[in-house]
């Protein structure tokens, strides 16, 4: 399952895609939850019962805002969560 | 305590948003005889909805105004549809809640989010051609795609603007003194199809429908404009999961043929009938989630 | 020379008239003369707006058109201005007239009612870089204007209010029209209207602080637009930006309009 949280708004579109597939047996030690330097990820149980990571809800609605310090303006060249998912499961819109 | 902050009292008016709430039972079928009642809830930011479901088959649903916290709404739309077919809480089996107040249905024996219901809600309501499922709630929007079990593989939720919602309509019928009901067909009355708003921000969609009334646009082809945007505004999300034959729409805004044919025409995909009211997918799909544990648990005691 | 900048906003019509002296050899600015018309949603067409707020103008000044030796436009509907030789954008207007203001400011912020942005300024007051979101009523004045309305207060009541505050109630909504649901609930849980009046203004405040780390903060900060009238909102930014000074001037909406017709002054040499 693709699952893609963030939103759209005037702005533009801003969403943190994580497949699911490739999240359920974490071949990086869910270094996810410590690469972002906000703590965004979160391991939940989905509703097909997988251990998978998602977006904590508030950041959800606050994406181009949290990941405004991670972007190429402000000197990172890739992102620290894509960096760190080495299975490939985190993807950004924007 | 600075508690002398009183709630603006709502002055005698009319309120142009308010949507028909109803109750359902199929009258064909008899509860009392089926092995297995289950019932899913979904309490919605707007509306909250009870569907009983007998041994997999739907029976009837109670839709209503969600009230002012999510316990009582789950506890009102159950007793509504209980009242309806004569039935006790100890008669049902397994409830599932679903929606935004989920975790605070107090008598479910489960949680589970509305996309993955609202997915096997059309499912069961569209048959399993159902591949690409836009829900449009009273405070989000969801785009989901799924497999012919109405399984999830794609989704995605819009909740931080009310753009393309159910409360966005609500704020447009208010500004225009129209009944919610009556925005879809007044949208067609038009002498040329308008083009979009071009505010995707419903603050600014507001300032701006009052400037094209005021440039001569009649109250119907400022609707049909705001009526294209939000159709516009959707359908880039569903680009997003990716548009697939077999297209069903939940949710309030599905009963809104303003907005609902000018999706189709921008997609080139007719969304599919449904006899049962588009609000319930969520609570049905909580309900068969419902149907599927109930049975499990049946088996295993069996066993 | 005298020259006119007129700064088409969404609510207002800002008009600055600008004399171009020479003192002892040294040229050297004088404005003074201004006049806003403030146009309500739905009012008269943006162009009749900027004729009557221009006329007002002069009348004031005792002025004639033919004594302008040329009208700019900036703002969002700068384009509607008929009568303007030319049109420059807000980045461009705001940080000219900023500087000006205060020749140290390096980092210009510019808060009205439909806008925010952040801007990144040169000692020439050349806009160098700029962030701002004009699409969502989030990060604008308008969304802290449609909660002193739920609240029953006046923008200016409801800043003054928030002074009173020293709570920090996060607001979960991003949206205005769902935050205007939640300031209701709150109002229903009986939360003081000082600690909701803070809880708005910071929410406006972190995001145009947002768009403001976009572009860096550096040197001396300056706030412009209709929000510097708002004492609660100043207070929220300076801590969302973690600056001890915001310099305000005394004619924040002016200030684009300023810059304009200082624009003006010097594509005529």
């Amino acid at each position: 399952m693709i699952a893609n949280y963030g939103y759209k708004d005037g702005s533009g579109e801003y969403y943190i895609s994580i497949d699911t597939d490739k999240c359920i047996d974490c071949a990086a030690e869910r270094a996810c939850l410590t690469a972002c330097p906000k703590q965004m990820f979160e391991i939940i149980e989905d509703d097909y019962d997988d251990q998978v990571a998602w977006i904590k809800k508030p950041n959800c609605r606050t994406l181009s805002y949290d990941c405004a310090d991670c972007k190429p303006s402000s000197g990172y060249t890739t992102l620290p969560c894509i960096t760190a998912c080495t299975p490939g499961a985190i993807k950004h819109s924007w | 305590m600075n508690a002398e902050v009183n709630a603006p009292t709502a002055p005698e008016k009319k309120e142009f948003w308010r949507w028909q709430e109803s109750v359902w039972v199929d009258e064909t079928k008899d509860w009392k005889t089926a092995k297995i009642v289950t019932c899913g809830i979904d309490v919605g930011s707007v509306s909250s909805q009870a569907v009983l479901v007998i041994d997999g088959e739907l029976y009837g649903f109670n839709s209503m105004r969600t009230g002012n916290n999510s316990p009582d709404s789950a506890t009102n739309a159950l007793a509504g549809i209980m009242d309806k077919c004569g039935m006790k809480q100890e008669d049902i089996h397994f409830v599932v809640g679903t929606g935004y107040g989920r975790v605070n249905v107090p008598f479910a024996d489960k949680a589970i989010t509305e996309i993955a219901c609202h997915a096997r809600g059309a499912n069961y309501m569209g048959g399993n051609g159902v591949r690409t499922i836009l829900d449009m709630g009273g405070q989000d929007c969801k785009a989901i795609h799924c497999d012919e079990k109405g399984k999830v593989t794609n989704f995605l939720m819009n909740d931080k603007c009310a753009a393309g919602t159910g409360r966005g309509m609500e704020v447009i019928s208010d500004l225009m003194q129209i009944p919610i009901a009556e925005l879809g067909p007044r949208s067609f009355d038009v002498d040329v199809e308008p083009e979009a708003v071009s505010s995707v921000c419903v603050v600014f969609a507001k300032s701006e429908a009052l400037g094209l009334l005021k440039a001569g646009y009649t109250k119907n082809k400022v609707i049909a404009a705001y009526c294209q945007a939000m159709a516009e505004r959707v359908v880039s999300l569903l680009e997003r999961i990716g548009v697939e034959e077999g297209f069903f729409i939940t949710g309030g805004i599905a009963k809104n043929p303003g907005v609902v044919k000018r999706i189709e025409k921008l997609l080139g995909i007719k969304a599919m009938e449904t006899k049962v009211d588009s609000q319930i997918a969520g609570a049905l799909g909580a309900a068969l989630f419902g149907y599927t544990l109930a049975s499990k648990k049946a088996a295993a005691a069996a066993a | 020379m005298i020259t006119a900048g007129i700064d088409m906003g969404s609510r207002s019509v800002k008009v600055v008239l600008l004399e171009e002296l020479d003192v002892n050899g040294a040229p050297q600015l004088k404005y003074g003369v201004k006049k806003v018309h403030i146009m309500m949603p739905g009012d008269l067409d943006q162009d009749v707006s900027a004729e009557k707020a221009y006329d007002e103008a002069l009348a004031a000044a005792g002025l004639k058109r033919e004594d302008i030796a040329a009208v700019f436009a900036t703002g969002a509907g700068r384009g509607q201005v008929a009568f303007a030789k030319e049109g420059v954008t807000e980045m461009t207007s705001g940080a000219k007239g900023a500087v000006f203001m205060f020749p140290a400011a390096r980092t210009v912020v510019d808060v009205g009612a439909e806008e925010g942005r952040g801007m990144k300024t040169d000692a020439e007051g050349k806009a160098i870089d700029f962030a701002g979101n004009e699409k969502c009523a989030a990060g604008a004045g308008s969304f802290a204007e449609a909660m002193s309305r739920a609240l029953q207060m006046t923008l200016k009541e409801f800043g003054d209010a928030s002074l009173q505050s020293d709570k920090t109630i996060p607001m979960n909504a991003q949206c205005t029209v769902f935050a205007e649901s939640e300031v209701v609930s709150l109002i229903h849980a009986s939360t003081p209207k000082n600690d909701i009046a803070k809880a708005v203004l910071d929410a406006v405040a972190s995001r145009v602080c947002a768009m403001v780390r976009r572009v860096g903060i550096e040197g001396e900060v300056v706030l412009i637009g209709g929000m510097v009238h708002n004492a609660g909102f100043v207070s929220s930014l300076k801590n969302a930006m973690g600056v001890d000074t915001i310099s305000l001037p005394d004619m924040p909406e002016y200030i684009s309009a300023l810059g304009c017709a200082m624009i003006a002054a010097e594509r005529q040499h």
